[in-house]
């Protein structure tokens, strides 16, 4: 047998859904792949013409730019809030939104709040890099004790700007229909990241409620770590605050 | 249909209902929150999506993804309430979608009262959110009127794809009065081409009211100000009361223009020739008419419950070519028609002047009667 004559089989191409263009994100950033993942569920699932998604402000504001699904475009924090009035129009649409963690755990907690404890029947991607990514690096409620940040210079101090937001330890309370956290470092993370999507797209379409992915994120740019080194960071010091794993809903359950 | 005996909050409510509202999304506060309650009962009763939400903020940014859909919606508040709504009334006007506020305006600054005023003349006539945009604003001053313009609220935002308040003060929101209602229409069943409904085929959609390319921006700006000026040309609505003859004429809307006329019938009849303006949309501003009455007349007189904002409105379309005095009561303190008279008795028999400010007299005024 030639090589020519070696059956080939595709096990890796682009998903449709995503736009052929080149993303406006710094090296060894994961939005790409958060991108990519929620694209791959929505066509397995066959929700590519189905589906709406809310925008947040931070560095994912073009995230319209690169998905061919219809798209709107929220204020700082507010997407649930609009994905909320989306989905009680348009009860058959998937909707979802695909935040960041100074929009969703800072200015926008009062509505994932009050979206998470109506049981409101949409998707939140939540992608946590620790810090504010778009303006260049500020701590978030995400930032680690002790990291530094432009406008943590000292390392922040927890004693007086709080312990890293938990979303098993702020939604506990809560009737949810998924809460997960992932990793997108490492291809058996981003594997399991990619169930747990899947899990949480199924479930919101089951009218489960609200189902909410976080995805722990490497963002070398502003840790000012090359991008493996960022990656070890992401797993050796951010997974200590932000376990992954299932909270509500999963298979444990 | 016949009149009934109706609270203008509610009925400003049922009206939205009759007129084909899909969606609304609210928060309670005085003196507002019996259009939220009655919606919250009659919207399910339709099956049509009612939200309470966690803040004002919550439900304006609601409003905001279901206006995107291309449906009827709209939400209702009090002056704080609106404050808070602001950073999503400037999204909604950037984004091009429409959508129907009603603001019960009440005392303030701050926390203020519950009592009726027209403290939010500038913050919604004049913007309030952050860049250039203006909202189609109504001023009703009976329940039926805003029963009456609640459709066409509707109609206008829809039309222009802005959003247009129905500015009340607190009387008419709390205010009980005889009104008829419109029958109940059936629901719009086209969707717009600009809404967001998942992408069949490709054909994809995204409202957003970002532009990083400041020339790109500067387009949707121009856009928008056309727009604008094409609703100053067709939308301008006020109503004029014995002006054919008129030598002075009182400038008022809302309730103070319901008070100011009771005041003008009554000098009417003591022989003065005086004449009431009452504006129904304050924005656009009835520039014309109130331009042609400047030539005709001796003087004005402008009303209002805040300390003077549709005043300097009044000023710019007359620039100093006549006297414009001023009478307001500010906090929820709602003037009543013999003051008014008393204004009027001023302006007629007294020399009046162009020079000096109308507002320090006014504050001088107003300082000798309440002390």
């Amino acid at each position: 047998m030639t090589l020519a004559e070696v059956p080939t089989r595709i096990v890796y191409s682009r998903p449709e859904v995503l736009d052929k263009r080149v993303t406006h994100y710094c090296p060894g950033c994961t939005h790409g792949v958060a991108h990519r993942l929620v694209a791959e569920v929505l066509e397995e699932m066959g929700e590519v013409e189905n589906a709406i998604g809310v925008a947040s402000v931070g560095c994912s504001v073009f995230i319209y730019n690169y998905f061919n699904i219809d798209f709107v475009e929220a204020a700082h924090g507010r997407a649930p809030a609009m994905a909320t009035g989306i989905k009680r129009l348009l009860p058959d649409r998937t909707v979802f939104t695909y935040q960041g963690d100074g929009d969703l755990a800072s200015i926008g907690m009062g509505e994932i709040v009050g979206a998470a404890s109506r049981g409101e029947k949409i998707t939140v991607i939540f992608l946590n890099n620790a810090n504010y990514g778009m303006t260049g690096g500020q701590m978030a409620p995400t930032t680690l004790p002790g990291q530094k940040t432009t406008s943590s210079p000292y390392g922040k101090d927890a004693a007086r700007f709080g312990k890293p937001f938990r979303i098993e330890d702020a939604y506990s309370g809560f009737d949810m229909g998924y809460l997960a956290r992932g990793a997108l470092v490492g291809a058996a993370n981003i594997n399991r990241a990619k169930k747990m999507i899947r899990k949480a797209f199924e479930k919101h379409m089951d009218n489960q409620g609200l189902c909410y992915v976080e995805l722990l994120s490497p963002c070398p740019t502003n840790w000012n770590l090359a991008p493996l080194k960022a990656k070890d960071f992401l797993l050796e010091e951010m997974t200590k605050h932000f376990p992954l794993g299932e909270f509500k809903g999963g298979d444990a359950k | 249909m016949a009149k009934q005996l109706i609270k203008g909050n509610t009925a400003v409510a049922e009206a939205a209902l009759r007129a084909g509202l899909e969606g609304y999304f609210g928060y309670p506060i005085t003196p507002q929150t019996e259009l939220l309650e009655h919606l919250s009962a009659r919207m399910p009763e339709l099956g049509r999506p009612f939200v309470q939400a966690e803040s004002e903020l919550g439900a304006i940014n609601m409003v905001y993804g279901a206006a995107c859909t291309g449906k009827r919606v709209m939400t209702s508040s009090s002056s704080p309430g609106v404050s808070l709504m602001m950073e999503g009334l400037s999204y909604i006007a950037g984004t091009e979608v429409p959508m129907v506020l009603v603001d019960v305006v009440r005392g303030g600054p701050g926390l203020g009262n519950i009592a009726p005023a027209q403290g939010d003349y500038n913050q919604i006539v004049h913007g309030g959110g952050h860049g250039d945009y203006h909202m189609i604003v109504l001023a009703p001053a009976s329940v039926q009127e805003a029963v009456d313009l609640t459709a066409l609220a509707f109609d206008l935002a829809e039309k222009y794809r802005t959003i247009t308040c129905i500015m009340m003060d607190g009387s008419i929101g709390q205010m009980m009065e005889p009104a008829e209602l419109p029958p109940m229409q059936p629901l719009r069943t086209e969707i717009p081409d600009w809404a967001v409904r998942g992408a069949k085929n490709g054909d994809k959609r995204v409202l957003t009211s970002i532009n990083l390319d400041p020339p790109a921006q500067e387009v949707m700006n121009l856009r928008l100000m056309k727009r604008w000026q094409e609703i100053e040309a067709n939308e301008v609505r006020y109503k004029g009361y014995f002006l054919e003859d008129a030598e002075y004429v009182v400038v008022g809307f809302g309730t103070a223009g319901r008070i100011a006329l009771s005041a003008v019938r009554a000098a009417r009849e003591e022989g003065i020739k005086i004449g009431l303006l009452r504006p129904i949309t304050v924005a656009p501003f009835p520039i014309d008419v109130l331009d042609e009455l400047t030539e005709k007349v001796k003087a004005f007189l402008v009303v209002e419950m805040n300390a003077g904002q549709m005043f300097e409105d009044v000023r710019l379309v007359v620039r100093g070519r006549k006297p414009v005095e001023f009478f307001g009561r500010m906090g929820g303190v709602v003037p009543f028609p013999d003051e008014v008279l008393t204004e009027i008795h001023r302006l007629v028999g007294t020399p009046q002047t162009t020079e000096g400010s109308p507002r320090d007299r006014w504050l001088a005024r107003l300082a000798e009667t309440i002390g």
